[in-house]
This record gives C-alpha cells, sequence and structure tokens, in this order.
C-alpha cells in the first residue's frame, strides 16, 4: 500500500508540471518565512519603542514630583499610580533588593542592580497574582535616589506567546493560500500542458507506426509549444517529400534496371533455344550490349555516390575551364555535325576554377550530350552554343540549346536521378546525367541554373544549363 | 567484397584479336592477386580462353611472395586485399625491383582514385565494375609495352606510316591529311597496333579523360579517321571490335 503510493508520487514527480509546481511552492514558502520573520521583528522592535515612549513619559513625571517634593511625594505617587489598573510597573527597592513599595512582587535577579533600560525583556511577578502561572515580559527603566534606593518605572509587553502564536497562525494561512496555489496552477497549466505533450507523443507514435501523413496538433496561442509542433510538423514535410522523393527514385531504379534485365533475360532464353550459330551470336552480342548498358548506369549511380559524399575534394587543383570548355566541344563537335546540329562555341580565354578536371569534363561532356538529344528537336535549325564568361564573383558555363525546353514547373526535378521528361523513357540515357552535373556543382561550390534559351519562341524555347562556379581566391 | 559483375567480349572479332596477341607475345603470363574467388575463377578462365597463362594469389602476402620469386607480364591486382593491402603489395614489389607492369582493381564502392595507385607504382587504373573486354584489352596492351619501343618514330601497319616527329601521315605513299586530334588517335591506334584498345583507353590516352563515354563520341571521331585512312583504299585497316573497341591491324 505505502509502497503503491511512494511509487505513484514517484511518478507523478517525473511529471514536469509537478515538479515545477513543487519548486515553486519551495521558493514561495522560503519567500513567505523570510517575510514573516521580517515582519514578527519590525512590529517587535515597533512594540518596545512605544513602550519605551510611554515608560520614558512615566519618568518624567516622577522625577519632576521628587524633584518638587523629595521622596516623601515620590512615595505617595508611586503608590496612588501603582494602585490604578494598567500596564505600568511601578517598584521602589531597597539597597538590598527588597521591594518597599509599588505594584509588583519579584522581577528577574539582577534586573535592579543596573541603572538606565534594561537590554532586554525581563519577566516579572505583579503583586497581584502572587503564585499565579502566567509569565510576565517587561522593560523597564531603573535609577537610583538616596539612602541606596533604587526606582524602577517599567511596562508590561503583553503575552509573548500569543504573538508568537498569531505569527505562525499567519505564516500557516499564507501557506495554505501558497500550496492551493500551487495545485491550481498545476492543474491549470501543468496539466494544460501535460495534456497537449501526451497528445503530440500520441501523434508521434502514429507518425512512427509508418503514418508519415500524420502532423502533431498546432494550436491557436501561437506559444512554445505550438511553435515545437509548427517546427516539427515542417521537419516531418520534409522527412515525408525526401521519403517521397527516395520512393521515387526506386521505382523510377526498379523501372530502369527492370527493363533491360527482362531484356536480358529473353535475349538468354531466345539464344538457348536458337540452333543457327549466325543468330544465336547476334542474340549473345545484344545480351553483351544491354549488360554493358546496365554497368554503365551503376557506374553512374556509384559516381554520384562519390561525389555526393565528397570524396573527391581531396583531387581539387586549379583547372583551365577555358581549356576543358574547348577540349569538350571539340570531342563533340563531330557527334552534333553527325546529327545535323552545329555546336558554336564563344570561350573567354584563361578562366581558371578550383575543381577537378575530371570531373567537370565529365558533366560538360552530359550536358552536350543532353543539348545533342533535344536540339534535334528544334524547329529550324538546331544550334547549341557553349559559352564561357566569368564575372560579378562567378565563373558561368553555358550550354545552350533551342529544343523543345523544359517548363518552368519541371525544372527542379530534371536533376532528380532517373528523372526523365518523357515518362515513356523512349530517349537513350540513363536519367542521371544532370544528376551527377548538380552533384559536380554542389562539390565545387557552386550551382546549376536552368532557364529557357529563349522565352518568345513557345514552340520550342530551348533549354540553357549553366554551371556558375565560384571565383577561385587568389 | 562484393562480386564486380563482368560481361564478356567472346565475340567473333575478338577472338582473332587474341590470336594477333598471342603471336606477338607468345604465352603471355601473368599474375592475378583477387581476394573474391568467384571473380578470380571467372578471371582466370577468362584470360585462359584469351590464350594468357594465368596465376592467382587469393591474398597480398602470397601475392607479395608470388610477384617477387617468379617474372610476369603484367599483373592484375585488387586494391583491398587480406593480409596486405594491394598498394602496398605494388610499393614493395617496386622496392624489390619488380618492373612487370601492374593494373590496379579499385574496389567497389571504394573511393575512385587513381592519382593514389599509379604514385603507389602502379600502371593503368581500373575502376569496379568494369567489363572483362576493358581489363583483357589494358592487360593485354600492358603486356606489350615491353616489345614496343618507344622511341620508334614511324609507326607502320600495312601500307599506313605515321611519322611521330613531322606530324606526317602517308598511306602507300600518298599524304593523309589529320587533325591534330586525329592524329594523336591514330598514333595511339599503330602504337598497340594488333591489339584491341577499348573506347575509355582512347578517351584516357587521346583526351586525358578517365571515365567511361557514355555515347557513341569517340565512335564517332574514329569513324571519321577511318573515312580519312581508308576512304581510297580498298584494304580496310581500323576494326571495330564489337562489345569491345577499336583495333589497327594489317591483315596481311
Amino acid at each position: 500500500m505505502l509502497s503503491r503510493i511512494v511509487k505513484r508520487a514517484r511518478l507523478m514527480f517525473r511529471s514536469t508540471a509537478v515538479r515545477l509546481s513543487a519548486l515553486y511552492i519551495l521558493l514561495f514558502a522560503i519567500c513567505a518565512a523570510f517575510l514573516v520573520i521580517y515582519v514578527t521583528a519590525l512590529s517587535e522592535k515597533t512594540l518596545v519603542q512605544q513602550t519605551r515612549q510611554a515608560i520614558e513619559e512615566e519618568v518624567a513625571d516622577i522625577q519632576r514630583a521628587f524633584n518638587r517634593g523629595g521622596v516623601n511625594l515620590l512615595l505617595r505617587m508611586m503608590e496612588r499610580r501603582a494602585r490604578q489598573p494598567g500596564a505600568n510597573l511601578y517598584v521602589i527597592a531597597g539597597p538590598n533588593g527588597e521591594m518597599l513599595a509599588g505594584n509588583v512582587s519579584s522581577v528577574q535577579p539582577g534586573v535592579l542592580d543596573q541603572e538606565g533600560w534594561t537590554n532586554l525583556p525581563f519577566s516579572y511577578e505583579p503583586y497581584s497574582e502572587i503564585g499565579g502561572s502566567r509569565r510576565h515580559l517587561a522593560i523597564a527603566n531603573v535609577w537610583r535616589i538616596d539612602n541606596g534606593l533604587r526606582v524602577m518605572i517599567g511596562r508590561d509587553l503583553g503575552d509573548p506567546s500569543r504573538f508568537r502564536y498569531i505569527v505562525r497562525q499567519a505564516l500557516m494561512v499564507a501557506l495554505a493560500i501558497m500550496g492551493l496555489g500551487a495545485l491550481v496552477i498545476w492543474f491549470g497549466i501543468g496539466r494544460n500542458a501535460l495534456k497537449r505533450i501526451d497528445r503530440m507523443s500520441a501523434a508521434s507514435q502514429k507518425i512512427m507506426a509508418g503514418d508519415l501523413s500524420q502532423r502533431l496538433p498546432v494550436g491557436r496561442s501561437g506559444d512554445e509549444f505550438d511553435r515545437l509542433s509548427g517546427s516539427l510538423n515542417a521537419m516531418l514535410g520534409r522527412i515525408e517529400k525526401l521519403n517521397e522523393g527516395l520512393r521515387q527514385v526506386s521505382d523510377n531504379i526498379a523501372h530502369d534496371l527492370k527493363t533491360p534485365l527482362t531484356r536480358l533475360r529473353n535475349k538468354a532464353a531466345d539464344a538457348l533455344a536458337e540452333d543457327r550459330e549466325e543468330v544465336r551470336k547476334a542474340a549473345l552480342e545484344g545480351i553483351i550490349a544491354e549488360s554493358d548498358q546496365l554497368i554503365r548506369t551503376f557506374n553512374a549511380l556509384l559516381m554520384i555516390s562519390r561525389v555526393e559524399a565528397g570524396s573527391m575534394a581531396a583531387e581539387m587543383s586549379n583547372v583551365d575551364l577555358s581549356a576543358v570548355s574547348a577540349d569538350s566541344a571539340e570531342l563533340y563537335e563531330p557527334v552534333a555535325e553527325e546529327a545535323g546540329i552545329s555546336l558554336l562555341t564563344e570561350l573567354g580565354p584563361g578562366i581558371v576554377v578550383n575543381g577537378n578536371r575530371e570531373l567537370i569534363g565529365q558533366a560538360i561532356f552530359n550536358l552536350l550530350d543532353n543539348a545533342i538529344k533535344y536540339a534535334g528537336e528544334a524547329h529550324g535549325e538546331p544550334v547549341i552554343r557553349v559559352t564561357l564568361a566569368s564575372g560579378g564573383g562567378e565563373v558561368r558555363l553555358s550550354v545552350c540549346d533551342n529544343g523543345p525546353g523544359v517548363p518552368a514547373d519541371k525544372r527542379a526535378e530534371v536533376t532528380k536521378r532517373f528523372f526523365r521528361l518523357d515518362a515513356s523513357r523512349s530517349k537513350p540515357g540513363t536519367g542521371l546525367g544532370l544528376s551527377l552535373v548538380e552533384a559536380v556543382m554542389e562539390l565545387h561550390g557552386g550551382r546549376l541554373e536552368l532557364s529557357a534559351t529563349d522565352e518568345t519562341k513557345t514552340d520550342a524555347p530551348g533549354l540553357t544549363i549553366t554551371m556558375v562556379f565560384p571565383v577561385p581566391k587568389p | 567484397m562484393q562480386t564486380p559483375s563482368f560481361s564478356s567480349a567472346k565475340t567473333e572479332d575478338s577472338d582473332s584479336a587474341n590470336v594477333s596477341a598471342e603471336a606477338i607475345v607468345p604465352h603471355m603470363k601473368i599474375l592475378v592477386i583477387e581476394d573474391d574467388l568467384e571473380a578470380a575463377a571467372y578471371m582466370t578462365k577468362a584470360f585462359r580462353e584469351a590464350g594468357i597463362i594465368v596465376d592467382h594469389a587469393s591474398d597480398g602476402e602470397s601475392g607479395l611472395f608470388m610477384g617477387s620469386e617468379n617474372s610476369y607480364d603484367v599483373m592484375v591486382i585488387d586494391r583491398m586485399l587480406p593480409r596486405r593491402d594491394g598498394l602496398s603489395v605494388i610499393s614493395e614489389l617496386r622496392k624489390r625491383g619488380v618492373n612487370s607492369p601492374v593494373l590496379i582493381l579499385s574496389a567497389l564502392g571504394q573511393v575512385d582514385d587513381r592519382v593514389t595507385g599509379l604514385r603507389a607504382g602502379g600502371d593503368d587504373y581500373l575502376p569496379k565494375p568494369y567489363a572483362f573486354s576493358e581489363l583483357l584489352a589494358r592487360v593485354e596492351v600492358l603486356g606489350r609495352r615491353k616489345g614496343t619501343p618507344e622511341q620508334d618514330m614511324v609507326y607502320r601497319v600495312g601500307d599506313l606510316e605515321l611519322d611521330r616527329l613531322s606530324h606526317e601521315v602517308k598511306r602507300a605513299g600518298k599524304d593523309v591529311l589529320l587533325q591534330p586530334r586525329e592524329f594523336r588517335l591514330l598514333e595511339y591506334l599503330m602504337k598497340n597496333a594488333g591489339q584491341v584498345v577499348t573506347r575509355t583507353m582512347l578517351l584516357e590516352n587521346v583526351w586525358d579523360y578517365h571515365f567511361d563515354p557514355q555515347t557513341n563520341v569517340i565512335d564517332v571521331h574514329v569513324s571519321r579517321l577511318r573515312s580519312k585512312i581508308e576512304k581510297d583504299f580498298d584494304k580496310p585497316l581500323l576494326k571495330t571490335i564489337r562489345g569491345a573497341g577499336y583495333m589497327i591491324k594489317d591483315e596481311g
């Protein structure tokens, strides 16, 4: 039973709200205790001061009487006053401390031996209450007159236990109010916050179970919790998008690899069934060509992964981009010519970037490959322009064609792995060319820009792909 | 280690290429250091079919031992090997004065670090996965390197002549005009006359880019060159080896 309660309490204490409330209560209690002590001390001091003032007035009266009429008048006045009801103490004591007159039967020893104000409140017994159990506290002023007689005028401070009782009561009430306040805070705010966190956990559980379309609840207050939910939702959106992209890539890989593998298999089956040597040889050659294409696809995938992993960054050096561009154009010029395409170059001389010559070369080859593939569909004479220029802290290498171009909303997608503009994938190619170019540009701290070559030609605006390099630091 | 994928290039043309390789370097003898036994078995079989004598070592230490005890025309060394890393095998072999040409096979998925490989003493570098035809062509070219005097100033194949100093090309005594790049293309083909030269090898040696040309760029250059050196002549010299590459050869 007890252990269960302890366990529950421990569980409860694990909740942030309960812990925070407890901390608040503790802090409040400490503050309240200080406050009470301070107030008590202050009021005690005020009480003593008021008492002293009353005593001083009394002392002044008595001393005046003494000055006027000597001991006789003093005695008479003291006797008269002592008989009046009130909190004042009047004592005339002999040289040995024996009580001669007044309304006090005994005082704390030593009080009458000093002169002037008593330093601390002292206890005494009034004449009217001899043998009584109540304790009386007082402060007093003592002075000596002729014949060793001592006069003491004092005043009762009231019941000290009653005073303490009031203070304790006040403290208890204050603590009770604070405890209540903490409970209200916990119920009102803590529990609310806890519930919201629980709702967030529940939503997360669902998301972890695989439903990425789930979102965390967002309230209208725009507080920390809502902002947290908002951020997490944004993150989930990004993850969902990446996941979607990944699935797209997997689907595309499956499609791109399954088709040639199926063809490969069918060709092998045909070759196996074929008796005529010539036909079988042809089928086997087809198998080799098909396999080579598959190897190319894998090589391209591996290459992109390596470039993206940045493992080639170590091989960076100064690359004469003008020379690489000229080489590339020269390499592709006969291919373009064979396809009936004019390949024109406009290359700024001596432009150098920091990079990997092999990768930049391959990227340019891919762009030219791509341009030749699509410029063939140009309306009118197909032209490819390669321009290289440096300026504004950038080096820009553009390959422009006047083919059908890419619609603006598809431009962000063409660099995705296995993305093809024509869903049927009728054109040859791995669908990886531009992915590699983009990865290469990222490795070089640059970017890839896609735009229309000529916006005004709506039927064939063409595509301009620009590799933007940062200018190397000297 | 993953198994590299191979695709054989055993076509009717490459058969003749292998015969020629045997004719020039009778019984070329190579050492394959490869820990993937399946890949090694395939390679050994394919090399033997191409008329090459193959020894196989399956780890770095035994490879180093065999490489320094025997004389090989070419050594094919995988980069990732048990007991001793491929690059360290090569540098140790070089230290021991073994000068046979070495072809390094990169491990699949590893950083394609050609420069490190060549610095360690390798002569050629082939990243996995590769086509076996590519490996065979490179091994044959490497194996023949010893017998090809670099100082030959004039290459001759049949009635085709190439003067490396004057950059003149003649066929049957008649001048053939070539662009500078076409000249380098022909020079590389003639230097390796009778050998299969792959498209990748051409891109490497003529254009100095080390990757697999994905499209037919090299083919177009070769066919241009072919038209210039064969247009007015009956006898073809520059052959296309299907599934592998090209070869320049005088059929006699």
